[in-house]
């Protein structure tokens, strides 16, 4: 078949006109919850529940109900927290990163991962908040004048990713909103519903579509863009550093935060390709969210699974070339130790099923990517349990060696953190635009000038 | 109609080409007072509208800069002059560790200011007052059409020439927009003066119920509240029931040389000499040692009259000859090893604690038996 590359092929299948773009995308929100709707959000809430009973033990009783022993002293909690702020960053790479590399296929699924980080953030910052013991003096992370004179240690890594954590959330969560607020006029303006008008009136702000307005939004919008790029790549590198600056063998390499950041962006690329795939299939966006999008995605699932899997491979590389006995013994042990069955489940799922995506057939193959992806999630969490806890039961001391065995509460905690999720993801799904209505007028056929002039100023 | 007063008059584009044509049309015209409106950005606008370019850069380095001063001057606040830490010896401005969170604090204050200014300051939002508001003209602007929209307050404006205008340029939906009636309440009337006040009542009595009773928490003084036992406060645990422990039998400080002389006094007033001067401080010493551990059995004065109202046999009066007499190494034997009912009070009183006892002694016993002398030095 003859392509011709001159020509850049449209995001958007089936050139539908603005109006049936307004109804597609407003539809879940002017209709009530179908019963599938009910029955997947009877799931999560059942879950968020389950962790909700496995909080209030941990509240009540303390953090003892939960699995951490003496050399491990990050258990569970930590190993969620890297895992779900991990699942967050795909969707500023898709938001922020693609946009600045102006890949127009981000337009479909931006809007959704945007919404995917804010609460991947919100359920990743639950567990450090908890694993301090005491979360009723959490506020004491943030510095604030206080009758102690007590200030933070502004040189720890720890606060670092107090810093980090907050600042990505308070982010994403304008550079989301930023992007609502034509879309809620569009919803403001559609509005049958008087309750929704003034919902949507505030909401808001009384946009109008000024192009004075469009003028200076379009620049804050790739300011913000700029700002979350290396806010983004920050982030999981400080994430790394709470590992990294330590001097535990399997932890204090140099390798960690690129690695780091190559792992987060996979396995949040593969949970924004699992929700998308149900997501178009329910809302029927299949022209929206097209196969070829899909594809893009795998595509960035192979490389930053290739990366990971070079990871591994330095590290066992650098454990023997540096020649330290304690760094040889822990990826020794890492293989063949006691936790071999999570270090190979993390291999496999990593290194090795991804490369599938290597055949074309498999990558455009819904069923194929929807199991990958999941996965690659399975593999990327019991990567960060690999990490945490391997290292953490062989430290340098032989006589305090354990096995580290998480709880029932341990369990409830990480069901609990799917449910609060989902559920959020659900909620969302039904009361805002899940895709950019604007951005995806924008690159519809025919939206843009035939024979507009080369620009001079800002702007696209 | 005719009352109201004309906002501007509008029209409907429904390519972006003939928008893009319109706005160039109109700025040929010269028009000032317009705005195109359009669902999204139409590429090429913001030359076709002759528009500066967007100063919104300069807002957002400035905030970054902003935040990157305050994180680096806040830190070294913290770490000098409010509560200077010395952290395994390393210097308290270690700029390479402070990296991260100046690095957050920048894109944090750069990004918050950037929107603010933006949404609150360029655009004055949040604004629904303008009377495109609710038009059939926005409803289509924020959807599937595209706005030009020519404002009253324009030196050339004049309706039917505008209307032509448009018409000429293919718009469809021309309409005048006027503003809405709005209708004027009057503040300070007795009704409303009584509204803020009860209000106020309201708030301020819910704030003080709900700071200070609702959420009162008392002070954290949990180490106060101790599992300990003090001084002379009797305990179950042992078999003699006191709660205060001496030492095990036959624990000696370091450096400790015994006390001689235990069993002759006579020896101990002989060779022992008191290495003290009777200086004030030793008086004062002295004197605070007696008060503690002589006077509750020897009175305040040594007179021999307990304090303690009969629950000892009263012990001796020291200013008898008999004690007046004797050198003070015998006192002191008598302080370490006790005597009849006394016990030894070795342990309550240090060696110079004693020699300073026995020096207030003295002087108490020449307060009360002067000699001739001293009454001739008062002179």
């Amino acid at each position: 078949m003859q392509t011709d590359y001159t020509v850049e092929t449209s995001v958007v299948e089936g050139n539908p006109s603005f109006k049936q773009i307004d109804e597609l995308i407003g539809a879940p929100l002017e209709t009530l919850p179908n019963r599938n709707f009910l029955i997947a959000i009877s799931i999560t809430a059942s879950m968020l529940l389950t962790g909700a009973i496995a909080l209030g033990f941990s509240l009540y009783y303390g953090i003892g109900m939960w699995g951490n022993n003496n050399p491990v002293g990050w258990g569970f909690d930590i190993v969620n927290f890297v895992f779900w702020v991990g699942i967050g960053h795909a969707g500023t790479l898709i938001s922020a990163i693609l946009f600045l590399f102006r890949q127009k296929w981000r337009t479909g699924i931006a809007r959704f991962a945007e919404g995917m980080t804010i609460f991947a953030v919100m359920t990743a910052g639950l567990f450090p908040a908890l694993h301090t013991g005491r979360p009723w003096l959490d506020h004491y992370l943030i510095p604030h004048p206080n009758d102690h004179s007590l200030w933070v240690n502004f040189t720890s890594p720890l606060l670092w990713d107090v810093f980090a954590v907050s600042t990505y959330f308070i982010v994403s969560a304008i550079f989301w909103y930023v992007g609502l607020i034509p879309d809620f006029a569009n919803l403001r303006d559609r509005t049958k519903n008087k309750i929704k008008k003034i919902v949507y009136t505030i909401t808001s702000f009384g946009w109008r579509g000024s192009n004075r307005h469009w003028q200076n939004y379009e620049m804050v919008y790739l300011i913000l863009a700029g700002f979350a790029t290396p806010l983004v790549l920050s982030v999981h590198t400080i994430v790394s550093f709470d590992f990294a600056v330590s001097i535990i063998p399997g932890w204090h390499t140099t390798i960690f935060p690129p690695y780091f950041v190559a792992g987060a962006v996979f396995s949040g690329f593969a949970m924004v390709q699992n929700c998308l795939i149900l997501l178009r299939k329910v809302f029927h966006y299949e022209h929206i969210i097209t196969l070829d999008t899909l594809e893009k995605m795998n595509k960035i699932i192979i490389v930053t699974g290739s990366m990971v899997g070079y990871a591994y491979a330095m590290e066992f590389f650098i454990a023997w070339y540096s020649g330290n006995s304690a760094e040889a013994f822990t990826f020794v042990n890492r293989a063949f130790g006691d936790y071999a069955w999570a270090y190979w489940i993390m291999v496999s799922c990593n290194v090795i099923f991804p490369q599938l995506f290597w055949i074309k057939k498999l990558r455009r193959s819904i069923p194929v990517m929807l199991v990958i992806g999941i996965l690659v999630n399975v593999g990327m969490w019991f990567e960060r349990f690999v990490i945490t806890v391997t290292s953490l039961s062989r430290d340098f001391l032989p006589s305090s060696w354990a096995y580290y065995k998480p709880t029932l509460v341990d369990g409830g905690l990480l069901i609990g953190s799917f449910g609060l999720f989902f559920t959020l993801l659900l909620i969302f799904t039904k009361t805002m635009p899940v895709v950019s209505i604007a951005e995806i007028k924008a690159v519809l056929p025919g939206a843009q000038p035939t024979h507009h002039k080369a620009e001079s100023n800002n702007g696209k | 109609m005719e009352n109201k007063k004309l906002h501007s008059v509008v029209g409907l584009f429904s390519t972006p080409d003939s928008i893009i044509h319109a706005a160039e049309k109109t700025i040929e015209k010269g028009y000032k007072h317009y705005d195109i409106n359009t669902p999204y950005p139409v590429h090429g606008m913001d030359s076709a509208m002759k528009l500066k370019p967007s100063t919104m850069g300069y807002f957002a380095l400035a905030f970054g800069l902003t935040g990157t001063a305050v994180a680096l001057s806040f830190m070294y606040w913290v770490f000098n002059i409010a509560y200077p830490l010395n952290i395994g010896g390393k210097p308290n401005f270690p700029l390479p560790a402070l990296i991260p969170i100046t690095f957050e604090l920048t894109v944090l204050f750069a990004a918050i200011g950037t929107v603010l200014s933006l949404l609150f300051v360029f655009f004055k939002m949040p604004d629904n007052s303008n009377p495109l508001h609710d038009t059939d003209y926005i409803k289509h602007c924020t959807s599937d059409m595209f706005g030009l929209c020519i404002e009253a307050e324009d030196k050339l404006f004049s309706e039917a020439e505008v209307k032509d205008f448009l018409a000429g340029l293919g718009a469809t939906n021309i309409e005048s927009i006027y503003y809405p009636k709005i209708n004027t309440l009057p503040i300070f009337t007795k009704n409303f003066i009584i509204f803020l006040l009860c209000s106020a009542i309201v708030v301020s009595g819910a704030v003080y119920f709900v700071t200070n009773k609702l959420m009162f928490m008392t002070p954290y003084n949990w180490m106060l509240n101790q599992d300990r036992i003090n001084a002379q406060a009797p305990s179950d645990f042992f078999k003699d029931g006191f709660g205060m422990r001496d030492a095990v039998e036959g624990t000696v400080p370091r450096d400790f040389i015994p006390e001689e002389f235990k069993a002759s006094p006579d020896s101990a007033g002989t060779f022992l000499i008191n290495p003290l001067e009777m200086t004030d401080a030793v008086l004062a010493k002295g004197e605070a040692k007696f008060k503690t551990f002589c006077s509750p059995c020897h009175g305040n004065y040594a007179k021999g009259d307990s304090r303690l109202r009969g629950l000892f046999p009263n012990p001796p009066t020291l200013h008898s000859k008999k004690v007046r007499n004797w050198p003070d190494g015998r006192i002191y034997h008598v302080i370490t090893f006790g005597q009849n009912v006394m016990p030894s009070y070795a342990k309550q009183l240090s060696r110079d604690e004693r020699w300073a006892v026995i020096n207030y002694v003295r002087s108490l016993q020449r307060a009360f038996n002067p000699k001739e002398e001293d009454f001739n030095e008062s002179k």
